[in-house]
């Protein structure tokens, strides 16, 4: 096996990380709206997420990073490529992680109203443009030969791109809601698990179309195996969640995810980013990479350092594995003083 | 303006941006921690008070500098994509093991520190923000690893195959001479700047006619904590000031000449203090007010050492890399080392006058006392911005500098390294948009900073934390959004 197929995998397993984890972080925003439905709900779902959204977010900057190391040429067309896709998401991003900060810190409904719709449209933009901007890279975009993408905005936003980007929104929004009702209690936990019912038969649908398509385009056995799994495991996820194993419902989920990123770069695969131009301008494994020294050096780091990013991480949760309810909820520290 | 322009605005504001927040976050996280260490050993509530009081602003900074953080790592491929082609196999590691080494650890543990005070035992609480506090250090020291790369390319050889930088040691990137004194240089300009909003901030509330006597507690220690960081980093960096000048005097002759805006070489050269014409780009300035030699013992531990002046280099460089002006904008680099060097010599001698301030148990409550530590406060962040204009300007117009005694192969002109495929309209439209959001942005962190840094400690009863209480269940978070 060679290196450029080890971090091949290393990328896909950053972004299985990412879309794991902010995806229900990404949930939750989106879910702040329509589940929130007082003050003390919404604060109740923010905090459910409050001490890991930051670290979820890390895995996509180490993603940038190592596709950055690894894969310059990959790194260099995609971001030059997808560039007001990749602005807008950054707008969301900072937005939304500001919000959560600043929220709480001002005692006035205004204020928080407006932070709201910062996390809302912070949460839901990035979910939706992931999945527009993943679907485009399995597709293929115009790239020539210089290894430049010669499109815009809009050749991103084809029926095949925007179908990914509803998946994905759709997928998040669901794994957001199992999360919330494994991880919070009373009200926002009885709604959460009430809405799966509605949302999971659409998430279903458009998942099972988009799968497909992406299987019948440039599909070979691998991928499909795994698409079936993927399959299975997002139906099986809301019949967890209908019988109340909520535990189980946002497992299930993961592992969906899991195996959706695992689906898209099977069938990705040996190339990094299809040119709809020419096949032979498609970027690569092998022509898209660093050098063989530079990858040997960033495998005995992710090698060392990734078990400890998952142990401590995973201390996290079982930190604050406890639910958040309503009881848990202080008043706001201005009002504190004085 | 072309997309070379336009994206040079860009990277500079994003980047003068994010360096506001930065620093504060590298030098408070490790305050902050020093600060629950005295709570945890002790049991004074005066220094709980203080964490719980100077954590708050530290997380309301972090917000911004983690944020704007994302929009640097995103924007070498958006807007410099044939720079990362050039340099991806030596740049991107840096930036990927301090993903992996560095912010994975400090926005973990943030988390664990700000929503664990009544889950985890006491000493692993304080664990976290000490984890907090090494991990903001070593991303410092990885990025400015990626950084000194384009000052001083080094552990790298030319592919002619692909026309790229290649990696050849990691070890010779990450011991890069120019890194192991910018790194100190950095991170004390760092310590300065947290150290003297710690003192504003604590002088301001000791010199309040109402002030609390259990609020008069908690400042009475914050502010020597701070003045002892303002001090200590004051001497730090200008020490490390002079090591970085010696360095950058052989690495980067250019950027030496175009700091003084020296023209010709010059044996004993003198430091300019201020010019009263003006600086310009033809290089034919009167300087006033010099002291003899003092430049020339900056950059080479000698008072009779020769500076070399910036037409020689001109004609030098032209020798070797063709024809070009390879002379940065002398007024910007003139200007901008002079202002870094002396908003932080105001900062260390504002250090000094609280020292004898409070000397003794003294409280100075004079106004004019709090103006100057306020001002203490601006000046070194004012001074970390033109410390990185000047350094980042004074490599123009190369991004990637030729190491003079390296493989000058390696190296690439800032015109040069940007997206082709990238329009103006569609830079601009970038430039506008980060510009708009990260003023607003500015105006809100401001605000909140002032208003949470005017309310005071808050009375929080001590948390339970986990070893003292197990019955904690239903019982409301302590710190929570």
């Amino acid at each position: 096996m060679q290196l450029t197929d080890v971090w091949f995998g290393l990328i896909a397993v950053l972004w299985i990380g990412y879309f794991v984890l902010e995806g229900f972080d990404f949930g939750v925003g989106i879910l702040l709206p329509v589940l929130g439905r007082s003050e003390t709900d919404r604060r109740v779902m923010i905090n459910t997420i409050g001490p890991v959204w930051d670290g979820n977010e890390v895995w996509l900057l180490v993603a940038g990073g190592a596709t950055f190391a690894a894969f310059p040429d990959w790194y260099a067309t995609l971001f030059s490529g997808f560039y007001l896709a990749l602005l807008l998401i950054l707008v969301a991003l900072i937005v939304r992680g500001v919000a959560f900060e600043y929220r709480g810190k001002v005692d006035s409904d205004r204020w928080r109203a407006a932070w709201d719709q910062a996390i809302f449209w912070g949460s839901a933009v990035p979910a939706l443009l992931w999945g527009v901007a993943f679907a485009n890279i399995v597709h293929g975009v115009p790239i020539d030969q210089h290894k430049e993408y010669t499109g815009n905005l809009i050749t991103l936003l084809n029926p095949y791109g925007l179908l990914g980007g509803v998946v994905t929104l759709g997928l998040f929004t669901l794994h957001g809601a199992y999360y919330l009702g494994l991880k919070s209690d009373g009200e926002v936990r009885e709604r959460a698990n009430a809405l799966v019912k509605r949302l999971a038969p659409a998430v279903v649908v458009a998942g099972a179309v988009f799968l497909l398509w992406t299987q019948i385009h440039g599909g070979r056995p691998l991928s499909w195996a795994v698409t079936v799994l993927a399959a299975v495991a997002l139906i099986a996820s809301a019949r967890a969640s209908l019988r109340g194993r909520e535990g189980w419902a946002f497992a299930l989920m993961a592992g969906c995810l899991g195996l959706v990123v695992i689906t898209l770069f099977a069938t990705l695969y040996p190339n990094v980013m299809v040119s709809s131009t020419s096949a032979a301008y498609s970027l690569t494994t092998t022509n898209a990479s660093s050098g063989h020294y530079t990858l040997t050096v960033m495998t005995w780091v992710a090698g060392l350092m990734t078990p400890f990013v998952l142990l401590y991480q995973s201390w996290t949760y079982w930190v604050f594995r406890a639910r958040i309810g309503p009881g848990h909820i202080p008043v706001p520290l201005l009002a504190r003083r004085g | 303006m072309s997309s070379l322009d336009l994206a040079r605005w860009q990277f500079g504001i994003t980047t003068v941006y994010h360096f506001l927040f930065v620093p504060l976050t590298i030098g408070l996280a490790p305050l902050v921690a020093i600060l629950q260490t005295g709570w945890v050993r002790t049991q004074n509530p005066a220094w709980y008070r203080a964490t719980k009081f100077f954590g708050k602003l530290l997380l309301i900074n972090f917000a911004l500098g983690v944020v704007t953080g994302i929009v640097q790592e995103f924007q070498f491929g958006m807007n410099w994509s044939s720079y990362s082609r050039f340099v991806g196999d030596v740049f991107g590691a840096p930036l990927a093991i301090e993903g992996l080494a560095a912010f994975f650890i400090e926005s973990t543990f943030l988390g664990l520190w700000i929503f664990g005070w009544e889950v985890l035992p006491k000493r692993v609480h304080l664990a976290c923000i000490w984890m907090v506090a090494i991990a903001v250090n070593a991303s410092a020291f990885f990025i400015l690893a990626a950084n000194s790369f384009m000052q001083h390319p080094v552990g790298v050889t030319y592919d002619p195959a692909t026309h790229r930088a290649r990696l050849t040691s990691i070890w010779a990137l990450l011991t890069n001479q120019t890194l192991i004194v910018t790194f100190p240089h950095t991170i004390s300009g760092a310590f300065l700047v947290a150290g003297a909003v710690v003192v504003a901030v604590s002088a301001w509330h000791l010199a309040r006619k109402n002030a609390r006597p259990s609020d008069v507690e908690v400042f009475r220690r914050t502010v020597r904590v701070g003045l002892i960081t303002v001090v200590l980093a004051g001497i730090a960096v200008t020490g490390s000031g002079h090591l970085q000048a010696q360095v950058m005097t052989k690495q980067q002759p250019m950027k030496m000449a175009a700091a003084e805006a020296l023209c010709t070489t010059e044996k004993g050269a003198g430091f300019s203090i201020f010019a009263l014409g003006t600086i310009n780009a033809k290089c034919d300035e009167v300087k006033s007010v010099t002291i003899p030699g003092l430049l020339a013992f900056l950059s080479t531990d000698s008072p009779n050492g020769t500076v070399e002046g910036v037409d020689d280099l001109q004609a030098q460089m032209v020798a070797r890399y063709g024809p070009g002006d390879y002379i940065p904008s002398l007024p910007v680099t003139y200007w901008s080392f002079r202002l870094m060097i002396g908003l932080g010599v105001l900062t260390l001698l504002m250090g000094l006058l609280g020292f004898w301030g409070y000397r003794r148990g003294r409280t100075p409550t004079g106004r004019w006392w709090v103006r100057i530590a306020v001002g203490g406060a601006i000046a070194p962040f004012v001074a970390n911005s033109f410390g990185w204009i000047f350094t980042e300007l004074g490599r123009q117009p190369w991004v990637v500098v030729p190491n003079p005694t390296g493989n000058t192969s390696i190296r690439l002109l800032t015109s040069a390294g940007v997206s082709p495929s990238v329009g103006a309209g569609t830079v601009l439209v970038s430039l506008i948009v980060f510009t708009l959001l990260y003023g607003m942005l500015a105006v809100v962190e401001l605000t909140l900073l002032l208003r949470y840094a005017k309310a005071g400690p808050p009375d929080d009863p001590f948390p339970g934390g986990a070893d003292d209480d197990a019955s904690s269940e239903q019982r409301p978070m302590s710190f929570a959004y």
